[in-house]
This record gives C-alpha cells, structure tokens and sequence, in this order.
C-alpha cells in the first residue's frame, strides 16, 4: 500500500484531466456554434425554397461533421476520466454529479446521435420538415448536453443541494433543482455556450472571408456572412452580460479565484480593475510584501472592480493576502476565518468522521453482543469485546450497558464535531495555508486574454455586420484578413476563459470540500505519464488530420454556380 | 432497508443492465468493421459495408457514454472502483472507441493524414478489441476482480483514497482469466453474427447477400462453441452470494439457482436465445428471408439482459472482489442515495420517449435500403 499519495501523481492527473479538456474544448464550440448557423442557414431554405441555401447550408454541415466526430472521441474520454483518475472523487460525490452525465447521455446524446444522422444521410429520404426539425433537433441536444456538463461544472464551483452523510462517506444529493438550477449553473451555461455561438461566427465569417480574398464563391460568402457576424454580434453582448453576473458569483463564492484573476494581494474598499499589466515574476510569498506588478494600468473607471464584484463602488474586495489572514468581514456580513483556523476546522471535521465510522463499528459488534448475552452465556470472557481499538473484558452486564451507553456518546459527540465542521472539510487535507493560493500569473494573464480579446471580437462583429449590411463587406479586404485570422483568437478566447475557470479554483476539485489531491484514483504515476503522452499523441495526429480535412474541404468549397452573382 | 430502497436498486439494476444489453446489441456495427475485409473484398463493397453499419456507429457510442453515466449515477462505487483501478482495460476501451469516432468520417476525405488504409484498419481494430475487451471486463462481474474497498480510509489524511487495486495490472489481469475471455470472445463473434444479419438486411448487393449468408454459418458455430462453454460453466460455478448480514459468501450453483429463484429473469433468458437461433437458423434456411436481426437483436437484448440481472439481482454480488471478499459491491453497498435513485427514476421515464424517437427515425432512413446507385450519387456517404 502507498503510504501517502505522491504529488506527482497528482499533477499528472490534472494535466491529463486538462490535456482532454483543452482538446474537447476546440472542438465543441465550434458544434455549438456552427450547428446554429447551419439550422439558420436550412430554416431559410425551407422558408424560401432557394436552392442556394440549401447548398450553403450543406456546406457548412460538412464542416460541423468533420469537427463533430472528434468532439464526440474527446468527450467521451472526459467522461470515463471522472472514474479512471479521479476515482476518489467519483464516490465522494458521484451520488449527486453523476445523475447529470446521466441525465446528459439520456437526454441528449441520443437526440444528437438519432437526428445527426438524419441531418446527413435523410437529405432525399425523408421529408423536407423532417429534416429541418432533424437540423434542429442535433444542436438542441449538443446544447442540452451542454447544459448537464456545465451543470456538473458549476457545482463543483459551487456545490448546492446536498449534505455529508458520515455512515456512508460521501456527499449526498438532497435538492436536484438546487443543483440543476442554481445560478452558477445557469450562467455558466449561457456564458459558455454563446462563447460558442462566438467562436462559430468567428469561423463562418472567417471562411467566408478567405472566400472574398480569393475571389471565389463571393455570393455564398457574403451571404454566410451575413449570418455569422449577426449572429456573433449577438453572442458577443450576451455573453459581456453573462460574464458580468459570472464576476460577481465569483467574487461571492470563489473570492481567492477573483483575487488571483487580478494578482489582488491586499484587498481594500474601493478596488479598480486591472487593464493591463506584467506581473512581478520576484514576488514568490503572498506575504512577502513586494509589488506584484512590474507595470500595470487600470481601466479608467474608478473603483470599477468593486462594482463589478458587489454592485458597490465601495464595496471591499479581498486580496489574497486577506483571505489566508482571515479577518475581514465579507460580502454576507459575517468575519471571514483565516487559513489556518479553517484548516484547524477541517481536520476536526476529518477526525470526527474517523471516529465516527470507529465508533459505528463498536457499536454494531454491541449490538451484536446483546443479543448473545440475552441468550445465556454469563462467563466473563464472554463479554470480551475489543472496542476503541483496545480489548476490554465486560465483567458483569452493568458494564457492558455502561460501555454500550459509552459508544453511543462517542457517535454522538463525532457527529456533532462532523457536522460542526463540516464547512470546512476539504481544509482538513491541505497542508500549508499557502497551498490555497492557485498559480497566480496563469489566472491573472488567461483572465486578460480573454477580456481583450471578447473585446476585439464585439468590435470586429459589430464594424462587421456594419459593412455587411450596407453591402461593402466585400470591398474591405483588411477587414477580410482581420475576420480570417480572428478565427484563431476566438479560440484561443474561448480557452483562455477555461483555463480562469478551472486554473484559478485549484487546489479545490469542488470548491473548499474536496482538493485534487483527495480526489484521484491511486494509480502508478507512470501509468499516468503514459496514458498522457498516449492522449497527447493521439489527439494532436487526429487534430492534425481534422485541420487538413477541414482545409481541403474548404478549398474545394461549395461549388455554388457562381453566374448566380 | 425499506421497500423503497430495495426497489429502486433492483429497478436502476434492471436500467444499468437494459443499457448493457442494448449496447451488447449495436456492438453489431463493430461486427460490422470487424469484417470489412472478410465480407468486402472491392472499395465499393467495402464502401457499401461501411455505410450500412456505420450509419448507426453514433447509437452504439451514445449507448457506452449513458451506459457509463447511468452506472455513475446509480452505483457510483462501481464507477470509482473498476474505472480507478482496472484502468488499463478502461483506457483501452476508450481508446479505441476514438480511433471509431474519427475513422467513419475521416476515412474517405482528401487530406485526411494518415490514409484510407489506416483508419480502415482503426475500424477494424475497434471492431476486434471493442466486442472482446467488453466481453472480457463483463466477465468479471461473475468472476471477480482483484480490489480492495475501504471507505475510513477517507480520513487518512495524505492518502484517502478508498478504493485500490490489488494487482499492478490494473485489469489487465482479467485476460488471463480463462471465463472471462471466452465471454469476450462469445461477445466477439456475436457482434459479427448480427452485423451479417444487419448486411442482409440493409444492402442490397447480391454478391454481399451470398457472401455473408456463407460467412453467417461459421461466425454462428464460433459464437456458439464459445457462449455454450462460458454459460454452461457459469451455471455450474461457484457464485458470489451475500447473507442476511450483508456479509458475501461463495455459493455453490449460484447462478443456477438465480435463474431457478427467479423463474421470469429464466423465462427472459430463454426467449432471448429463441429469439437469437430463430433469427439465425430462419436466415441460413431462408435464402430470401432478411428479418433475422430483428429476432437475433431483440434476442440479444433479452439474453444479455438476463445474464447482467443474474449478475446483480437476488442477493448477489455484481462486482466481487477477489482480494477481499467483503469489498465485493453488491446493489446494495454500492449505489447512489434514496434521494438520487428517485430523481433519476423520474428522469429514466423519458426513456421509452427516447426509444420511440430513435425507432422512428431509425426506420424512416432504413427503408431505404443500402445500393451501389446510392453510394455513387449521394454526396455524404462514408
């Protein structure tokens, strides 16, 4: 048996949960997205009855098949990870996560799996109805889908709707709509999914782009256009909207998160947000006073990340330093615990759940005692019993009673620490305060990126959508090369947001219960490496594969009769 | 326990296990891949077999992903302890379920890399290893794996993983449990007997039709060598039996007795092997008759279907442990809470919802069967 989890093992189980996420993740916006557009694309044609929708439409589809299949192998793997190296993690709280994978696969992969095919091989088989209903019916359940693993997601951002229960040892779901529904949830879903709907745009104005650079296929293009920026400009509002409620869930559950997200060491009232800046790679301790920028400008509006947080310009936002000190009173009024002091409650929480299940089990071999000295036997070494770990001779039955009565004081005292302390239960793993502290420079610059480049991304949809509709799009070819390399950006959006996410709530596999490093399966970490650099090979050849099948398609084009123009 | 619990167990058993059925089932589309080459020895016959059980590659994958989501919600202990520990089968598995994903789309596009060859020959290998490293992992719900499961070691601080692996295998040493692969081979070989079905079914191709009618004797003679050997051991082994103190205990003739015990799980077991030699026999006799993979599918489903609930219903314990005898995960000791089961049970109504639209839609593409014309004209084949 090993006699204590290696860090190592620990590391590479993340960086292979985050190898497959990072891959799925370039492949399922684009389904997202792009399985709107093309939906859109076949609605018009089933409204119009024009040939030339159809084949744009057809075009697209193409695209999403080619992209759709390597989503598919990606999650899968996510899915069967869970079990394979966060096994830990899978009892502790499968009771309550896996009811949305399964209500995910029962759902809506069997509406994707069912309609998609439909959506390729029913073109002159079915109807015309039915297949626009089929066109629907995949990217209604490629977002249902969506919405259960974000649900899952969310919760172990924020979990809701459960209690520990100590006899069984694990969290137990006791409110599915306060885990399916809850607000975290809600938001993710929406900000993640029209992170999708942007990154769809993005490739559909993007190709239409390289299109009209090549003087090819220029009505299609422009038509596609048409759809994608409209439909990205969109996106892009609602998502600045959702990722404002999204600041502000972190700022109340997650504050080390927000905290890192702006290298926010000492927190204050009134609190501006960080524009740019270059992080001081000197700083090594959150408490060794040094600046923690080289260079940094803030956002021109006062106070604005106060606001953004609390809705109050003068609202306090903790530092990361504040939150290990503890002291502070925090947005619910009440003055937040320091590391330390948590983690003290944690490992009363932890011991009392081990004295729990020992006191249980004393208990139960009671329980079965009464019954044998009931039926007779009244030599003392019949009342040996090995209670507590010790061997204790019960002499008479006033003392077993009384050593009976003792067990159930024991199950009612570790069960009141339990639940006492409950709270904090994950702290009880974690070994130094400062290993609360997620990697700073990864949260604070992805949080950048992302920002900037939604930013960028509004404004190219909206000057886009500008020249689209008053037909000079295919005039302004830098805005043509803009579109084509932005394709590149949305993406890397889209992952950056991802990497905030997930980056900035480390250590915790669910937040303040559960730290990756209690959560895994006890494996070799050789075994690890290997299976990672297996993933990591494969995925990057089938990634390659897809790119070249996607760029081949696309030269080849829609052959859409050009004399239409 | 109260009759709540002890319904919902049995009832999210009877759904696990349907799902496993289902899934033995559209193995057939690995079936399939596994005999691209025997059956198709042109590109356009092989195109032809490609587009005839690869169009349904999507359910079989769909079925492993909520087949996989249905054991986590329900019996997460299962998910943690086999997943976490036999992770070499699982990764295994999974791998070469991408290389299917990938491969149906990818093989017949400019472009794509590695050749038409190569993702051919990834179907083929999912098509081998899918059905017999399946079969082979499904063996051990009768015979066992090497785990030990200890819930206090939560609070061992530094080390509170509850569920380990006794070999350094890590599953793989399930293929060296004689039981265990004549199970993945019995699966192996009836994937390719229902893909034979299914080709006589959906192609119309004469030479196809011929090939696979001849070919459909001697993958049956396999499948049966195979499945008769594993079920007539299976009947006579030892079994993983649990007392009233939930204490797990060796039972000679267990199995036979969970069919004797439970007369309708036998009643199921024997119309679903009906059901299979009548599809079979009816097809080899028949040289015009094509419905045999209604009969030997449905069959399947109802065969596989009893065996999973002999495996767990009836105080049996469905994940025995070989190491230690009392980690053995029975429905009991292993499955999601009171609150959970319900809530799912609730969700599981929409599943005859699901059949219906998957019967439906199923049916409106297959009427139209597999032909050379199509293939030559339609723009999205395989």
């Amino acid at each position: 048996m090993i006699a204590e989890i290696d860090i190592s093992l620990i590391d590479w189980s993340r960086a292979q949960f985050a190898l497959t996420a990072i891959y799925h993740w370039l492949f399922v916006p684009l389904t997202l997205g792009l399985g709107i557009v093309q939906a859109i694309m076949e609605t018009i044609y089933y409204k119009t009855g024009d040939e030339f929708w159809k084949k744009t439409a057809k075009f697209w589809m193409k695209i999403f098949g080619i992209n759709f299949a390597i989503g598919v192998a990606t999650g899968l793997i996510l899915e069967f990870e869970f079990g394979t190296n966060w096994s830990n993690y899978s009892w502790f709280v499968g009771d309550i996560f896996g009811a949305p994978l399964a209500i995910e696969g029962v759902v809506a992969f069997f509406m994707e799996a069912t309609f998609i095919a439909v959506m390729y091989f029913g073109w002159n088989k079915v109807s015309k109805g039915f297949h626009l209903t089929s066109t629907w019916l995949t990217i209604v359940g490629a977002t249902i889908s969506a919405f259960w693993i974000l649900v899952a997601n969310a919760w172990m951002q924020h979990p809701a709707g459960m209690h520990f229960n100590p006899d069984t040892v694990r969290n137990e779901m006791d409110s599915f709509w306060a885990v399916a529904l809850s607000p975290v949830a809600i938001n993710k879903f929406f900000h993640t999914v029209l992170s999708g709907w942007i990154i769809g745009g993005m490739v559909v104005a993007g190709i239409s782009s390289w299109y009209l650079l090549k003087k090819r296929e220029t009505k299609f293009a422009l038509a596609s256009i048409k759809v994608g920026v409209t439909f990205g400009l969109i996106a892009c509002l609602l998502s600045m909207w959702t990722g404002d409620g999204s600041a502000m869930q972190v700022a109340e559950k997650q504050p080390m998160k927000l905290a890192a997200m702006e290298a926010l060491y000492e927190g204050d009232n009134g609190v501006n947000l960080v524009g740019v800046g270059i992080l001081n790679p000197s700083k090594k301790e959150y408490n060794d006073d040094k600046d923690p920028f080289l260079f940094k400008i803030d956002v021109p509006i006062p106070k604005f990340l106060s606001y953004l947080s609390f809705g109050k310009f003068n609202a306090y936002v903790p530092g990361i330093k504040d939150i290990i000190d503890g002291g502070y009173t925090t947005s619910d009024g009440s003055i937040a615990l320091s590391a330390l002091e948590k983690m003290r409650r944690g490992k009363l929480a932890v011991a009392a759940l081990a004295n729990y299940s020992l006191a249980k089990a004393d208990s139960a071999l009671f329980e079965r005692r009464a019954d044998s000295i009931k039926n007779a036997a009244t030599a003392a070494e019949s009342f040996a019993i090995t209670s507590d770990g010790d061997t204790i001779l019960l002499t008479s039955t006033e003392l077993f009673a009384a050593k009976k009565a003792d067990v159930y004081t024991r199950i009612a005292e570790s069960r009141k620490q339990l639940n006492d302390n409950i709270k904090y239960f994950g702290y009880g793993y974690i070994k130094e305060p400062s290993d609360l502290i997620p990697p700073v420079a990864l949260t604070f610059y992805a949080f950048r990126i992302m920002i900037i480049l939604g930013g960028f991304l509004f404004l190219l949809f909206a000057i886009s959508a500008y020249f689209s509709y008053k037909n000079k799009f295919e005039t302004k070819r830098w805005l043509q090369w803009i579109c084509l390399i932005s394709i590149l950006l949305a993406i890397i959006a889209g992952q950056a947001g991802w990497v905030v996410a997930e980056v900035g709530r480390q250590p915790w596999a669910i937040q303040d219960m559960l730290p990756t490093s209690a959560a895994i399966s006890r494996l070799a970490t050789s075994s690890v490496q290997i299976t990672f650099f297996i993933f990591l090979a494969l995925f990057t050849v089938l990634l390659i594969a897809e790119l070249k099948i996607m760029i081949n398609a696309i030269k080849k084009g829609p052959q859409i009769n050009e004399q239409k123009n | 326990m109260e009759t709540i619990d002890i319904f919902l167990q049995n009832y999210w058993w009877f759904l696990v296990s349907l799902l496993g059925a289902l899934l033995v089932f559209l193995l057939f589309v690995q079936g399939g891949q596994s005999l691209l080459f025997t059956i198709g020895k042109t590109p356009m016959q092989q195109k032809m077999l490609l587009n005839s059980t690869g169009r349904k590659w999507e359910f079989t994958f769909t079925t492993l992903v909520t087949f996989g989501g249905a054991f986590f919600a329900s019996f997460p202990l299962f998910y943690s302890t086999s997943f976490g520990g036999a992770y070499w089968v699982w990764i295994l598995i999974l791998l070469c379920f991408v290389l299917q994903a990938v491969s149906y789309e990818y093989q017949s596009k400019k472009g794509n890399l590695l050749g038409t060859k190569t993702y051919k020959i990834f179907l083929l290998l999912n098509g081998i290893l899918a059905p017999v490293l399946i079969g082979t992992a499904v063996g051990t719900f009768f015979n066992g794996a090497e785990f030990i499961v200890n819930k206090a070691q939560l609070s061992t601080v530094g080390n509170p993983v509850i569920s380990s692996w006794a070999t350094p295998w890590h599953g793989l040493e399930a293929a060296f449990v004689v039981w265990n692969v004549l199970l993945g081979l019995a699966v192996f070989f009836l994937s390719r007997v229902l893909a034979l079905l299914y080709f006589i079914n959906n192609i119309n191709d004469d030479e196809i039709q011929k090939k696979s009618r001849k070919q459909l004797i001697i993958e049956t003679v396999l499948f049966l060598v195979f499945f008769l050997t594993f079920f007539v051991h299976l009947l006579l082994q030892e079994g993983f039996a649990v007392d009233a103190n939930k204490e797990v205990f060796m039972q000679p003739y267990k199995y036979f007795n969970n069919f004797i015990q439970m007369p309708v799980v036998l009643v199921v077991l024997l119309a679903g092997v009906v059901g299979v030699l009548f599809g079979i026999g009816k097809t080899i006799l028949s040289a015009e008759w094509k419905k045999g993979i209604w009969f030997a599918g449905t069959g399947t489903v109802l065969t596989v279907l009893a065996l999973l609930l002999c495996a767990g219903w009836n105080d049996t314990a469905y994940y025995p442990s070989l190491t230690n005898l009392q980690s053995s995960l029975t429905i009991q000791n292993s499955c999601s809470s009171r609150f959970t089961l319900k809530t799912m049970a609730y969700v599981s109504i929409l599943i005859p919802l699901v059949l219906a639209y998957i019967v439906y839609a199923w049916r409106a593409l297959d009427i139209h069967k597999i032909t050379k014309k199509e293939m030559e004209e339609n723009e999205h084949t395989y």
